[in-house]
């Protein structure tokens, strides 16, 4: 049962990671970064969980979640990469600015 | 099974609709709109059908809830598809005059996967599945964002897009806890299961602050305004009335069936920042001097009084929640349009140049009018029934104090649409170059706006079918 807790904690500690460096960043590479050390750690989270007893087969199904949530992280940082590449360009910058632009 | 038609169909058909929109861009309008008619009908199908049957329940390709994915139809969930479909069939129609060519080809296959995930997300029985319509319907939406180009636009789009990933992954985060303590996602099944443990009230917080960031309840609507303004009229209308709503419905489903009975304190918070959102988004649109921008905080405000159910917990009190969110999305669908409409004929939507716009777009104007009444609360309007369940609601509870802020709201509301009416009749210092605005435009917004006054009129019909599978019956009973 404890590796299981561990990488879970760990999975945690990475979404607090991938959170605060979402906050503190404000080049947009280092945001779309951050949000996928938060959607590993996530990921992490329903792996180590699905291990519910020690020796036993782990739970298939957390598997199967996490698979499909790759497959939604993999097309949202590609849609977050190419809307950077686009505010970039018509910016100069690939930053968000503090206030809405008039 | 008869019902498997109506709800996959729904499901099914706008995905198929947006392929097709997408292989043949020629084809996008036509295609397009035979489309959107097909899920009408697939809906009112559906209505049918749980009217004549009661709650359906249906496991996809056979396979049972604990393995399988089931979808689930109740009033509730009825009532959302209904608002999408004339909502989303309006601003089809509308979405015509408004687009060129180039736009056109991009926008319909957005929309139709926008649609299929809010059908598919307001049909799901499963929090995970739920996940994944709320993912589909974040991407479609963020991209239809960027859709009008430019600077603010796309930053308006950039930002949409982290906020609703982050919102998501809090919201995941809370079924894997979930799915840990209980070895389920299957909403039924949870609901059997639940109890009050440490992993649940992780779980229940995680997931309130994911979906309340994307709802935009005060103080997480940081990102709503700049981004429902600076993208196209119909999406605009489209966000504001359905995408926020689809989030807060997954909360609402969440608490009446799976969260702790417990949650009361949770409760009165929530409805304390919604009261804050009513008047926090009243007093910011009153400062704003482009009309997009106002509506975009009218939005933040019009979604406080959601929350103001919370702590009433009773049929009545979500009763008038659901009929809020109902006639608010038709009402800001058709002020939306009304402000694409006057965007389209200046060039602009400075409110103080308005320039007479009112002899040159009546319809429009009227439009506006007519929405703004219910957004007000003003008998006989959509949005007068729902503040007059909440309120009778309030008082029932003996908790009149949430009645004030409806009083409030309403006459911040009445302030802004009263300012906006006022400009369009007087004459500005520049008149400007301005364009016809299509028929179509003009008279979809005109449509919707009678649509919301209609909901006044009319309300025993929606009343009478949210009570199907009485989805506020369980623990909002009194």
């Amino acid at each position: 049962m404890i590796p299981a807790v561990l990488y879970a904690l760990v999975g945690m500690g990475l979404f607090a990671l991938g959170l605060f460096a979402l906050i503190v960043h404000t080049h947009l590479l280092r945001k779309i970064l951050a949000i996928n050390v938060m959607a590993s750690g996530v990921f992490l989270v329903l792996v180590a969980l699905a291990a519910r007893t020690r020796g036993a087969v782990p739970d298939p199904v957390p598997h199967a979640m996490v698979i499909t949530g790759i497959v939604v992280a993999v097309s949202a940082t590609a849609l977050a990469l190419a809307l950077m590449l686009r505010v970039s360009a018509e910016t100069g910058r690939a930053e968000l600015p503090e206030e809405p632009l008039e | 099974m008869p019902w498997l038609h109506w709800g996959v169909i729904a499901i099914v058909l706008p995905l198929a609709g947006a392929m097709s929109c997408f292989l043949w861009p020629r084809r996008a309008i036509p295609l397009g709109l035979v489309t959107a008619l097909g899920i009408v009908t697939c809906v009112a199908g559906l209505g049918w059908q749980l009217v004549e049957q009661g709650a359906q329940r249906y496991a996809v390709g056979g396979w049972g809830a604990p393995l399988g994915i089931d979808l689930y139809a109740d009033g509730l969930s009825l009532l959302m598809l209904m608002a999408t479909a004339a909502v989303g069939l309006g601003v089809s129609i509308y979405s015509i005059g408004y687009f060129n060519r180039e736009k056109a080809r991009y926008f319909w296959p957005l929309w139709m996967f926008l649609w299929a995930a809010l059908n598919a997300l307001f049909l799901s029985a499963d929090i995970f599945n739920l996940y994944v319509t709320l993912e589909l319907l974040g991407l479609a939406a963020v991209a239809l964002v960027a859709l009008a180009g430019g600077a603010e636009a796309l930053t308006g789009a950039m930002r949409y897009l982290l906020v609703s990933l982050l919102g998501s992954l809090f919201y995941l985060l809370g079924v894997a806890l979930l799915y840990h303590s209980f070895g389920s996602v299957d909403i039924a099944i949870l609901a059997a299961r639940v109890e009050s443990s440490p992993a649940v009230w992780a779980a229940v917080g995680l997931i309130s602050a994911g979906l309340l960031l994307k709802t935009a309840l005060f103080p997480l609507h940081f990102w709503l305004p700049s981004t429902h303004a600076s993208a196209p009229a119909p999406v605009s209308a489209l966000l504001s009335a359905l995408v926020v709503k689809a989030s807060f419905y997954i909360l609402l489903r969440l608490w009446l069936e799976i969260f702790p009975p417990t949650s009361a304190v949770l409760g009165q918070l929530l409805a304390l920042l919604g009261a804050t959102a009513v008047l926090w988004g009243g007093l910011q649109a009153l400062r704003q001097t482009r009309l997009k921008m106002l509506i975009a905080y009218s939005t933040v405000a019009q979604l406080g009084y959601l929350f103001l159910a919370f702590p009433l917990a009773s049929i009545t009190g979500w009763t008038g929640a659901l009929y809020m969110l109902l006639s608010h999305a038709v009402a800001k669908t058709a002020i939306f349009m009304a402000a694409g409409n006057i965007l389209y004929f200046g060039g602009h939507d400075r409110i103080a140049d308005l320039d007479r716009v009112v002899q040159r777009l009546p319809l429009t104007v009227t439009a506006f009018a007519l929405a703004g009444a219910s957004i007000m609360g003003l008998p006989p309007s959509g949005g007068f029934i729902a503040k007059w369940l909440l309120l009778e609601a309030a008082i029932r509870s003996g908790q009149w104090w949430w009645g004030g802020i409806l009083i409030l709201g309403g006459l911040l509301s009445a302030a802004w649409v009263f300012k906006v009416v006022g400009y369009a009749f007087t004459r500005s210092r520049a008149p400007h170059e301005s364009r016809a605005v299509p028929v179509g435009m003009e008279w979809s917004a005109l449509a919707m706006s009678m649509v919301a006054i209609l909901l006044g009129l009319f309300a025993s019909w929606p009343l009478a079918l949210m009570e199907i599978g009485l989805p506020f019956g369980g623990k909002g009973a009194e």
